[in-house]
């Protein structure tokens, strides 16, 4: 599996180059677009110093380790929600006569490594913040278990939107308000939300696991909403769960696939 | 080799059950030649994609070299090649070579056997001078020269082409038309294609099977089919008047089409 995705990612990526130009804009734009994310953040804390009672420290590295979740995802498996597209072109039909998984091709259609860029921009915010909280090794170690456990919440999210396409043609929007959304939401404090909303994304759609509850257990902080602490070390727990519903939907969705008229 | 016994497929469009293909049986041995026919959206391309475990089939049991095509999917693919006359399996930007090496490497055949594939394939299907050429800029009949190679770079004990001669200039049908008649004498791959050119029925195939409504209407030689209209001059005009009879008597299952929303094709 792994080397299939390395082949398949090596052959995009070769393609991608093929085209020169459009390759160093998008590269550039995906810094530009990452950089003004983090104005928006400055912008806030020069108005008001604190946001929902976190420092701007604080709020750096929740926003980065989200980000950076968020952003290697999407690298890796971000294409898994354009299914609609292949499934209308008919290139799914030319990916399910090939000894490989489907998931797998459809993971690395259109791969191009300059999504990095994004990557490495919230790694760098991520990296600030840590360096100015001063956290001990105690709780330090779960930062690479948060990180992990986001990209693999992320890249459920992403195959549990493919798998909705197979039953709503063009549904991509509707999955990318779950996936792009999602990660716009952990982008602050979830208690500058209301309880409900950070109710549901601990509950149902898990991405207060992502970076808000193993965040708070690296901070020290307790729980605005009083879940105990070693709430956040369910992060890898949550991961796995919905890794789980998001695989038996993918093959649901194949097993059910329509194919197009010829 | 492909045993398929009461073979059905629904669709639900827009709350009606439509049959695309129902209660379909036949069996095809190792080494035959078999087209299938019928009129637009009778369900040739739906059964070869229940064939090649593209879509599961709601009725009726099938196997393909020993296979559950939808459940042995990924095995499957390593005994079966497929080509699809109106899609490629190419990395469009790709140069051919690259693209072939990409399959040899997805299929797992080793480097000797490859070459060696390779060579006879350049030879047979005159692949030369294009090898280095990315396939977006290949004509159709280079494209599906191509194609034909990528299908059968791992040896295949079956190949399933869906329409490949559609859009080929009368050379490169020719070209295709040898290459598929010698494989299937030389090699004894088993070749299972469909098609709309009864060009290719006379010259390359020994059976029919024709399929009309989603059922199985016809399964024999073309001798056989010719017979079943004996006033008539030509093959063409004896499948003409079967599409056309079968047109008249009323349909059951409304269009048969997979998809009321996808555009649309030849099925």
């Amino acid at each position: 599996m792994i080397r299939t995705y390395a082949l398949l990612a090596w052959a995009w990526t070769r393609a991608a180059a093929q085209y020169r130009v459009s390759f160093a804009l998008m590269t550039a734009g995906a810094f530009v677009i990452g950089g003004l994310d983090i104005a928006v953040i400055w912008i806030i804390f020069a108005n008001t110093g604190s946001l929902a009672g976190f420092g701007l420290t604080e709020v750096m590295f929740l926003y980065g380790a989200s980000e950076l979740a968020f952003a290697l995802a999407d690298l890796l498996f971000g294409s898994v929600d354009r299914i609609s597209q292949q499934i209308r072109a008919g290139t799914l039909d030319v990916m399910l006569i090939r000894p490989a998984s489907p998931w797998v091709q459809m993971a690395t259609d259109r791969f191009t490594p300059h999504r990095i860029g994004r990557a490495v921009q919230a790694g760098t915010v991520l990296g600030i913040g840590l360096a100015r909280l001063d956290i001990p090794l105690t709780r330090a170690w779960m930062v690479p278990v948060m990180v992990v456990s986001g990209i693999v919440i992320f890249a459920a999210l992403f195959t549990l939107g493919g798998a909705l396409q197979f039953l709503l043609t063009d549904a991509t929007e509707v999955a990318s308000a779950f996936t792009y959304g999602g990660a716009m939401l952990n982008q602050y404090p979830l208690s500058v939300y209301d309880a409900r909303i950070v109710r549901g994304l601990t509950f149902v759609l898990p991405l207060a696991f992502v970076n808000w509850q193993p965040g708070l257990y690296v901070l020290g902080r307790p729980d605005p909403l009083g879940l105990p602490s070693w709430t956040g070390l369910l992060s890898p727990a949550a991961a796995l769960a919905l890794a789980a519903v998001a695989a038996l939907a993918w093959r649901a969705g194949i097993r059910r696939y329509r194919s197009t008229g010829s | 080799m492909i045993e398929a016994d009461g073979l059905g497929r629904t669709f639900t469009v827009r709350r009606r059950v439509v049959h695309a293909v129902r209660d379909l049986t036949f069996r095809v041995a190792a080494g035959e030649f078999v087209a299938c026919l019928g009129p637009n959206g009778a369900g040739k391309s739906t059964t070869i994609k229940m064939l090649t475990g593209i879509l599961t089939p709601t009725s009726g049991r099938v196997r393909v070299a020993g296979l559950d095509p939808s459940r042995r999917r990924t095995a499957l693919a390593r005994r079966i090649g497929v080509v699809f006359g109106q899609r490629t399996t190419l990395w469009w930007d790709l140069p051919l070579r690259d693209s072939l090496e990409l399959v040899r490497l997805l299929y797992k055949v080793d480097r000797k056997m490859f070459r060696e594939r390779l060579d006879e394939m350049c030879d047979l299907l005159d692949l030369g001078g294009f090898l280095g050429t990315p396939v977006r800029q290949l004509s159709l009949g280079q494209r599906m020269r191509g194609d034909i190679t990528a299908a059968l770079l791992h040896d295949p004990a079956v190949l399933v082409l869906d329409e490949p001669t559609i859009g080929l200039d009368v050379v490169s049908k020719a070209e295709v038309r040898a290459f598929l008649r010698r494989l299937n004498s030389e090699r004894g791959t088993t070749v299972l294609l469909t098609t709309h050119d009864l060009g290719d029925v006379e010259r390359l195939c020994r059976r029919v099977l024709l399929i009309d409504h989603g059922r199985l209407a016809f399964d024999g030689t073309v001798e056989g089919l010719r017979a079943t209209a004996p006033g008539r001059a030509s093959i063409e005009d004896v499948v003409a008047d079967l599409y056309l009879r079968s047109r008249t008597t009323p349909r059951t299952p409304p269009a048969p089409r997979p998809a009321a929303d996808e555009p649309s094709g030849t099925a």
